[in-house]
């Protein structure tokens, strides 16, 4: 008798439950010039993709950092033509618009300013040409940076920059950020790889920028626009340069007991003329990240790892590769190994590659300092990271591209104690500043966006601004497209109150 | 320059969600399982519905954006965010690529207990819960019973006449749509004829043998090859009388309650029989029983034999390769793809040995397809709950196979074998879809006949 009473009592609840959100549904397509204009974005992407539902936005709130926006409509197309109508629409709506490639932006780029409309790219996904003559390809921006990296092996070729991100990440997302990533320090950004591109402006009209030669006459606007952060316009079709295979390719472990003596092994390294195509530092922190999760052949009791690949032709890897292990024995390491073997390799990059999500193991959020600091000075920055990570007893993970000084202080904590996320802040300003005064820069490859906006007084006067907001009205003069990034404005887009919950597990 | 904007979305109305956390009772995701999720999105394209639909909404990540809105107060379990959460196959594929390790196939079964805990399920799984995970799996005789009346059914050539008249059609409730799904059970039934089935070789260990609930009925053949190959290299089977269903579709679908009832009938039938491993052919059984230890880790007196019966469990295939078996010696001549069942593959992580016992067999010929880890689409009950969904994950599933030019489709769990079966057979093609112990059996039974 008892189980039944629970039952109808249970059934009761649902029911009314289900009938007190449907009213909630119903009053949430409010009549009005807001129906409207939702109905003009379904009648051009068709009515499964456009998201208005309150619990269908909250997954579009976020990106790969700590900022957070609900979006007021998210619209999946999957043609330019497409693209073009609802930038037309929004255009004359007067609704802002910010892309959104695949969310693991760092620097809050893709995060919606309030009311706007995210145009996420993810359906237009595919690899137009692949032209191995020219060695380019022709892409759409929401192909994912991996698949064409793999797609163009089958050529012989390779897509070079690889973001840590690179299995998930769009082109589209990186032309927006001119991303980087470990094999940068030898190949370049972003904006070394991308040729050319057509455009869709804030108006909804189509331009094309660049070509398909590596030189074209006139103004570099794709030079201009790489790296814009969505505020000039939004790629819809992009053409990037392929570079052949290599011919031998051989991964260094250099095992350091402590950041000091691997940062003197980076200097040496430069300093025997070497350029490796990566060089890469992982501090201990990370290393237990790393290893918490799996075992992919770091050693635990290391005080830091330097991560050095060699790219090239057979004889001159062997070559160099025994100048840079005799340059790494002179700092003072506890064992240099080498691993040639593809699967070898492919594991110590994992570890790398993965490391930043590894810190989910030790803490429910990081917040991740992109600052760039002269590779001379890395030893005194880092001394000073780690007397800010006391001063705040804030852990901090040092996991970064040392080959040209682009340094990942990674601070960690949980969300959900009360005033954690001001004190971080206020500690990333700190850890930037060392890197500005020491002859830095605020960001290596992750974007300005919304993290770093307060800081640009830090490197730029406000001529300097002018200047660049001068070059971006004349792309966008309503500046409807990803307002409210880049420059100052003393807004924060920062996640609601939690429950406090402590969940720091170090 | 003027920075006009409108306010035309930015007053939207927004829902009121009941103050605190939606989740409540004793099976909620726990908070250091959930925010472990740094939303870095690596899962992305290892998740077979976001690399489908693209969406967000439909991936790993924003599923645990929903679960963390939920358990924050911010959104209510309502039918928009269970439709998202009932998507997700489970197949855990994200969970293996995680950089952060998170538990991923835990948090989702316990957010699945909390959405029927709510009363919150679709329509379509509510009903098979009902009809089949708590009225029939956990019931072996009830089950058989059922297959023999569908193998009359299918054998009488009722079957055919019921879909030449196309009678089901009229009938409301999408009659015809389930009739079409029925498993097939035309081939032989697993006995099992008795409870020991001894050593063929010199014997050298003692195992168990879950049968399970619908593998020794679908796939009656593959048991009997899985106890033959076991009895070939020196192993005693042992198929205990009086155990049952291994309550994975009970997990998956959040029925904690009937699934700890299963484990704990299985573990006090396996308990008495003394073996040294608990070997099983279907890798969906062997990461639930593997996780019985999560799963009755509140039960004070099952606490401790669950976890014992948790690191008894092998897979049939993991068990052989650390045998190690004795090679076939006659050639088989073929040229197969493996497909990575998901439950090994992810949840048990097991992908080499599988490989290894195809390449002992002389003559086979591995061709490797594209994304051979990749979900087929079947996830126990999904393919019934979500067909549609299914049918295009089964889609990309069959073209990887096809472009191989393979003859034969290898794998090792029952679901995947009917799921990819049923996909070829639809497409007009003919390759056998069988189990590796399937295969390993055929090249020792060629050896003996010559």
């Amino acid at each position: 008798m008892a189980r039944l009473l629970v039952y109808y009592h249970a059934k009761f609840l649902s029911y009314f439950r289900r009938a007190w959100e449907w009213c909630f549904l119903v009053s949430s397509l409010a009549p009005g010039a807001a129906a409207r204009f939702l109905d003009e974005l379904k009648a051009i992407v068709g009515e499964e993709y456009v998201y208005y539902h309150p619990e269908d936005l909250l997954v579009y709130e976020y990106d790969g950092s700590i900022d957070r926006g609900l979006p007021g409509a998210v619209v999946l197309p999957i043609s330019t033509d497409e693209v073009r109508r609802v930038m037309a629409l929004c255009y004359r709506e007067g609704v802002p618009v910010v892309g959104r490639g695949s969310g693991t932006g760092l620097s809050g780029g893709a995060i919606a300013p309030p009311g706007g409309v995210q145009i996420s790219f993810s359906r237009m996904d595919r690899i137009l040409e692949v032209d191995t003559e020219n060695r380019t390809a022709t892409v759409e921006p929401g192909v994912i940076n991996l698949d064409l990296d793999n797609h163009v092996h089958k050529f012989g070729y390779r897509y070079a920059p690889d973001p840590s991100s690179q299995k998930a990440c769009s082109l589209g997302g990186n032309i927006a950020e001119n991303s980087g990533g470990p094999h940068c320090l030898a190949y370049g950004c972003t904006t070394n790889h991308v040729l050319g591109m057509e455009v869709v402006l804030e108006d909804g009209s189509v331009v094309n920028l660049g070509g398909t030669a590596r030189e074209t006459p006139g103004y570099d606007l794709r030079g201009v626009f790489t790296g814009s952060e969505g505020t000039f316009g939004i790629a819809t079709c992009i053409t990037v340069r392929l570079l052949p295979l290599p011919e031998a390719v051989k991964t260094f472990m250099g095992v350091f007991p402590d950041v000091d003596s691997a940062c003197t092994a980076v200097s040496a390294v430069i300093g025997h003329g070497i350029v490796p195509a990566a060089l890469e530092m992982i501090d201990a922190l990370s290393i237990r990240a790393v290893q918490n999760v799996m075992d992919l052949g770091y050693p635990e009791d290391a005080g830091a790892v330097l991560l050095i690949e060699l790219e090239g032709l057979q004889e001159e890897v062997e070559e160099i590769g025994i100048e840079v292990e005799a340059a790494l024995w002179e700092s003072g390491p506890t064992l240099v190994r080498t691993a040639e073997e593809a699967s070898d390799r492919e594991r110590l990059w994992a570890g790398r590659k993965g490391a930043l999500g590894a810190l989910g193991s030790l803490a429910p959020n990081y917040y991740l300092v992109d600052g760039v600091a002269p590779r001379t000075k890395l030893t005194e920055v880092l001394r000073e990271v780690a007397a800010i990570s006391e001063r705040y007893s804030i852990p901090i993970a040092n996991v970064f591209h040392a080959g040209d000084g682009n340094l990942h202080p990674c601070l960690l904590f949980d969300e959900r104690q009360p005033g954690a996320l001001e004190t971080i802040i206020e500690a990333g300003a700190e850890v930037m500043k060392v890197c500005i005064d020491a002859g830095g820069a605020l960001t290596g490859e992750h974007g300005v966006g919304l993290e770093k906006k307060e800081l640009m007084p830090l490197v730029y006067t406000d001529e300097d601004m002018d200047a660049m907001r001068r070059v971006r009205d004349s792309f966008a003069p309503h500046n409807r497209l990803n307002p409210g990034k880049i420059f100052p404005d003393g807004t924060h887009y920062h996640p609601p109150a939690r429950r406090p919950e402590p969940g720091l597990s170090i | 320059m003027a920075e006009q904007q409108t306010q035309l979305l930015a007053n939207q109305p927004q829902p009121v969600v009941p103050p605190g956390s939606g989740f409540r009772g004793d099976d909620v995701p726990a908070e250091t399982d959930m925010y472990r999720c740094v939303h870095c999105g690596l899962c992305l394209s290892s998740c077979p519905t976001y690399t489908t639909l693209k969406v967000e909404p439909e991936s790993p990540r924003g599923r645990i954006a929903l679960m963390k809105a939920v358990n924050e107060g911010r959104a209510a379990i309502n039918p928009t965010v269970v439709s998202h959460w009932e998507k997700c196959l489970q197949c855990r594929a994200c969970e293996a690529v995680c950089p952060s390790g998170v538990p991923y196939g835990r948090i989702m079964e316990n957010t699945r207990a909390q959405v029927l805990s709510h009363g919150m399920q679709s329509e379509g799984l509510r009903r098979m819960s009902r009809m089949f995970l708590r009225a029939a799996l956990p019931h072996p005789g009830r089950l058989r019973l059922g297959a023999h009346l569908v193998k009359m059914y299918q054998k009488s050539g009722f079957q055919r006449l019921v879909r030449a008249s196309r009678f089901l059609n009229v009938l409301p409730g999408g009659m015809a749509a389930l009739e079409s799904q029925l498993p097939d059970f035309t081939g032989p039934f697993f006995g099992p004829s008795k409870t020991v089935y001894p050593a063929r070789r010199e014997k050298k260990l003692t195992v168990g043998l879950l049968s399970g609930c619908v593998m020794p009925l679908m796939q009656g053949s593959t048991m009997d090859a899985t106890v033959r190959v076991l009895n070939r290299n020196g192993c005693d089977v042992v198929v205990p009388v009086g155990q049952g269903c291994c309550g994975a579709l009970n997990v998956h679908s959040g029925d904690l309650e009937t699934a700890r009832q299963m484990a704990r009938r299985n573990i006090d039938v396996f308990r008495a029989t003394g073996v040294e491993a608990i070997v099983t052919a279907s890798a969906g059984c062997g990461s639930t029983m593997k996780e019985y230890d999560d799963l009755l880790k509140g039960d004070a007196e099952y606490a401790d034999s669950a976890g014992y019966f948790a690191r008894m469990t092998v897979d049939i295939t993991e068990w052989l390769a650390s045998l190690p078996i004795d090679p076939p010696v006659s050639s088989l001549s073929r040229r197969v793809t493996y497909q990575d069942p998901c439950h090994l593959a992810h949840a048990q992580r097991i992908t080499a040995q599988p490989r290894e016992l195809l390449q002992a067999i002389p003559g086979v010929e591995l061709v490797e397809m594209e994304q051979s880890t990749m979900c087929c689409g079947s996830a126990g009950i999904y393919s019934m709950i979500q067909p549609e969904l299914s049918g295009q994950i089964l889609d990309r599933k069959l073209d990887n196979i096809v472009a191989t030019g393979v003859e034969q489709v290898v794998t090792a769990n029952p679901g995947c074998m009917s799921q990819i079966e049923r996909g070829l057979r639809q497409r007009g093609l003919s390759h056998p879809v069988t189990h590796v112990v399937d295969l390993l059996d055929e090249a020792y039974r060629s050896e003996d006949g010559g």
